[in-house]
């Protein structure tokens, strides 16, 4: 535990500089009695994309869902530590918090494409309603900007009304992206955005998270190495619910620090 | 496309006021609530049942002592001699009741048997509509079959079978509760896990040896359930009963002759004008108070079964 | 003879009848299967004998006349339209109950409840209600409707008493319907920031919807059906008016005296036939049989046919 203090720390401290979106400290995550998360310390740099990799089952997952609060759906979960938000200063997963609050304030894309069962215009103006926005105008500027903004529009402009199930699985998951858009949110989670995909349909998602960077900060789960190296600007590492490197990308695939970390990028293991 | 600093956040458009916030929480609130009323209200009900149940059976055995009630071997509230022995209701529903099951229980452990482990898929789904069918046929329509069509036709050759009698209406309830048993034991059939039969069947065990070493031993306690249940439906069925099966009350020995059923006799009485608070009156309740004590048995008890094949798979 | 021996012997014995074991199973397979086949044909049969003698009886008794006339002491002059109108308003008033209800409840159970005493109780307690005998509905009309309540026998206590009866058919589809939606559409939902009302009455609801209506379509036919209950509540008696209409021509249009009108129903009207010795009133019987029995199972079939789709939908 001490290796990856000394880890992130040492990161920490070359990017001090930049604004943080969020800081995860201390965080520890238990489903009932097991111990998901141990101590997991995390900056979140704002508007640029942090890749959260690892094996299979190392709590990668785990901890993006602690971000907006997820794990609250089911019982007997547990967090210990914080997720500060800012420029809020809101302890996501502090006493007392109410988790819809957390959800208004971040977004959130699924492994699996999970369009709502309505039109690709409800789907979209979907986080509009919830947040008690009617006005037509309004929600249908915003519903065109949103789709522009996914890469979608030019797709689906002449068919808003018609079911989201009609779409291909790559346009659906643009669809869920663009439905975490709508509401403008400052933080979009994409747990393994792209787990479900063709390759075609996998690329266009990279370039949007690209392009997304401009105006949101992004943390995405892959268990594709490539992809955290293609589109993330620091990556995470995490092995058996620790936290053991983060840094920035190119330094992180170049000249990683811990062993682990050296095993798992040149495929020893995971 | 607009970019969003820190500095605007707070004007962002779509940011949730303190106001809409606290609206939506008390909107929540509220119908969490009477959602939870809405579900209590079952509990209402129930408690509804047994109030009414017990506070008119009270009088009742007010009047009568409950010793004469268990033991008298006559059931005559509306003669001037009063007797008050519902043993002889009793006597005539589980006569129904239990040539009901003679008929469905090896039909339905057959039927389902087949329906799980035998047929093929294609023919299960055309099967199951049909036994849904059965289920949704008024109890009248069930009632008017048994004495208009099955007694006449039975008299042909059995004689000695009266117009009215327990075995006509008996077998009718049989089929009726059928789609019910099947229903019910095949989906504890189809628990059982295919890993069990995988096993049965690299021993070489046949389907057969299959369904009854493995999978009926297997689905037990669902199957079980599914005669209780069966048995606890029986026990309630008024219509056919009513219409079919007479309305004298005696003890019943000889399923070839008619004998009132406690569901026949609560029928019977509601149909004349009693007043309110006569003896006569109080019967149906004292009536209905020992049916719903007999069926709650038996549906906490399939409950309690069902519930503990699901625990197991 | 040695332990060996004896096995070598057994296994040879064995050896040699592995054929007719085969032989012998297949046997008693097909000998099952025909059983199998046997009691379903005989169900089969039993149905078509029920829905023939209907038709045989009761088809040419339905005309014009039989559906527009009231009850008659004249067999040949008697008609149903008391009955068909008092089951419609009766059904009315339980869909208008037992639909909104049995939803709100299903739902809490499904999507709200957590694991306590109070969720085992209502849980043990529901299906306890759906195996409770209609005939105890009727009992509970009558001394709590009828008898303390003074609400006499009217369209309105029939179409309560069945409102409750049908309400665990309703609760139980509703919970079926809401359990089979993905846990990603909740997730999405949650995900997106809305509250559990939000997500219950703007995503869950309205995918939950053919099935819930399957439901609630078993429950109307079960209703239309049912005699006994309404028997307990007194409501055997000779009706050869129609309740007050619900439309009129004068302000505000609509009008509720009908709620609390005497009436009767077509299962009513037909044992009050069946109980009468004459013939002729075994027609009409047959007759209002044939039509019940033509409403229900289409009801029913309607009801299977949406599952049907329902299931093909999620495949």
């Amino acid at each position: 535990m001490h290796g990856s203090v000394d880890g992130v720390a040492q990161a920490d401290l070359a990017h001090n500089a930049a604004q943080l979106r969020a800081e995860v400290k201390k965080l520890s995550f238990y489903y009932g009695t097991s111990q998901a998360l141990k101590s997991v310390d995390l900056p979140i740099v704002d508007r640029q994309v942090t890749a959260l990799i690892g094996a299979s089952g190392c709590g990668k997952s785990t901890l993006l869902r602690c971000f907006n609060r997820m794990h609250d759906l089911y019982v007997g979960n547990r967090y210990e530590g914080s997720i500060t938000l800012y420029p809020e200063n809101l302890d996501i997963v502090g006493p007392g918090v109410d988790p819809m609050l957390v959800r208004l304030r971040i977004g959130m894309v699924f492994q699996k494409p999970n369009p709502f069962p309505k039109s690709i215009f409800d789907n979209v103006a979907s986080g509009l309603y919830i947040r008690g926005v009617k006005t037509r105008a309004i929600v249908e500027q915003r519903v065109e900007q949103s789709l522009r903004q996914a890469a979608l529009w030019e797709e689906v402009k002449d068919r808003l009304h018609q079911s989201a199930y009609g779409l291909s699985g790559g346009q659906q998951q643009r669809l869920c992206i663009a439905r975490a858009l709508a509401p403008n949110p400052g933080l979009i989670l994409f747990d393994e955005p792209t787990s479900a995909l063709d390759p075609i349909a996998t690329a266009k998602i990279e370039e949007l998270v690209d392009q997304l960077r401009l105006n949101y900060t992004i943390v995405i789960v892959t268990h594709n190495m490539q992809q955290a190296g293609r589109i993330s600007n620091f990556t995470a590492f995490m092995h058996l619910g620790q936290m053991l490197e983060y840094a920035p990308t190119k330094q992180f695939f170049t000249a990683p620090e811990h062993p682990k970390t050296q095993e798992y990028i040149t495929g020893r293991f995971g | 496309m607009v970019s969003q600093s820190h500095a605007t956040a707070a004007a962002d458009p779509f940011e949730v006021s303190e106001a809409f916030l606290k609206r939506r929480r008390l909107v929540d609130l509220t119908m969490r609530c009477i959602l939870f009323l809405a579900a209590s209200l079952s509990i209402l009900v129930t408690a509804g049942i047994v109030y009414v149940l017990v506070s008119e059976a009270a009088h009742f055995f007010a009047q009568v002592s409950i010793v004469d009630f268990l033991t008298d071997t006559q059931w005559t509230p509306v003669f001037q001699e009063k007797h008050f022995g519902i043993m002889t209701l009793v006597s005539g529903t589980l006569m129904t009741s239990a040539i009901a099951l003679i008929v469905a229980v090896p039909a339905g452990t057959i039927l389902s048997i087949y329906l799980s482990e035998f047929a093929q898929p294609q023919v299960r789904e055309a099967i199951k509509p049909i036994l849904e069918l059965i289920s949704g046929v008024p109890t009248v329509a069930f009632g008017y079959f048994a004495l208009l069509f099955v007694t006449p036709l039975f008299q042909t050759f059995i004689p000695g079978l009266s117009g009215f009698n327990l075995l006509v209406p008996g077998i009718v309830i049989g089929i009726m509760i059928l789609p019910f048993i099947v229903s019910v034991s095949e989906d504890a059939m189809r628990a059982v896990p295919n890993s069990l039969r995988e096993g049965a069947y690299a021993l070489g065990f046949t389907r057969l040896q299959t369904s009854v070493r493995v999978v009926i031993p297997g689905a037990f306690s669902g199957i079980t359930a599914a005669y209780i249940l069966g048995m606890s439906r029986a026990v309630g069925e008024t219509m056919v009963v009513a219409i079919a099966a007479g309305q004298q009350a005696k003890i019943a020995v000889n399923p070839l002759e008619g004998a009132a059923t406690i569901t026949a006799y609560i029928v019977q009485i509601s149909l004349g004008d009693l007043p309110h608070g006569s003896i006569a009156y109080l019967t149906i309740f004292a009536a209905g108070l020992t049916l719903f004590v007999i069926t709650f048995l038996f549906n906490i008890l399939a409950f309690w079964l069902r519930r503990k094949y699901r625990e197991v798979y | 003879m040695t332990e060996q021996a004896i096995v070598t012997q057994e296994a040879q014995a064995r050896a040699l009848s592995d054929d007719e074991i085969v032989r012998k199973a297949h046997r008693s397979e097909t000998r099952f299967a025909l059983i199998g086949l046997t009691v379903l044909i005989v169900t089969m049969i039993v149905l078509m004998a029920l829905i023939v003698d209907f038709a045989i009886d009761g088809m040419a008794r339905i005309d014009r006349d039989f559906l527009t006339s009231f009850p008659s002491r004249r067999p040949g002059e008697a008609g149903i339209l008391s009955a068909w109108v008092g089951t419609a308003l009766v059904i009315l008033v339980t869909a208008a109950m037992a639909v909104p209800l049995g939803v709100a409840a299903g739902l809490y159970l499904e999507e709200y409840a957590r694991t306590n005493w109070i969720t085992d109780l209502i849980e043990i307690n529901v299906s306890n209600l759906a195996g409770v005998p209609s005939i105890i509905y009727g009992l509970l009309a009558l001394g709590l409707f009828v008898q303390t309540f003074q609400l006499g026998q009217t369209i309105f206590v029939a179409g309560l008493t069945l409102a409750l009866l049908i309400l665990p058919i309703i609760i139980v589809a509703t919970r079926e319907a809401v359990r089979s939606i993905p846990l990603e559409i909740r997730e999405a939902a949650y995900g997106l920031g809305a509250d559990k009302w939000q997500t219950v009455s703007g995503y869950i609801l309205p995918a939950a919807r053919p099935g819930i209506l399957t439901g609630a379509i078993v429950g109307m036919s079960r209703a239309i059906g049912e005699t006994a209950p309404i028997i307990t509540i007194g409501a055997l008696t000779f009706i050869a008016f129609l309740p007050p209409s619900p439309i009129q021509s004068t302000f505000p249009y609509v009008n509720a005296d009908w709620l609390n009108s005497p009436f009767t129903v077509l299962p009513i009207q037909m044992f009050n036939w069946i109980s009468r010795p004459q013939a002729g009133f075994h027609v009409n019987a047959a007759a209002t049989g044939l039509i019940l029995l033509a409403m229900t199972l289409l009801m029913n079939g309607l009801a299977i046919w949406l599952r049907y789709k329902i299931r093909k939908g999620i495949r």
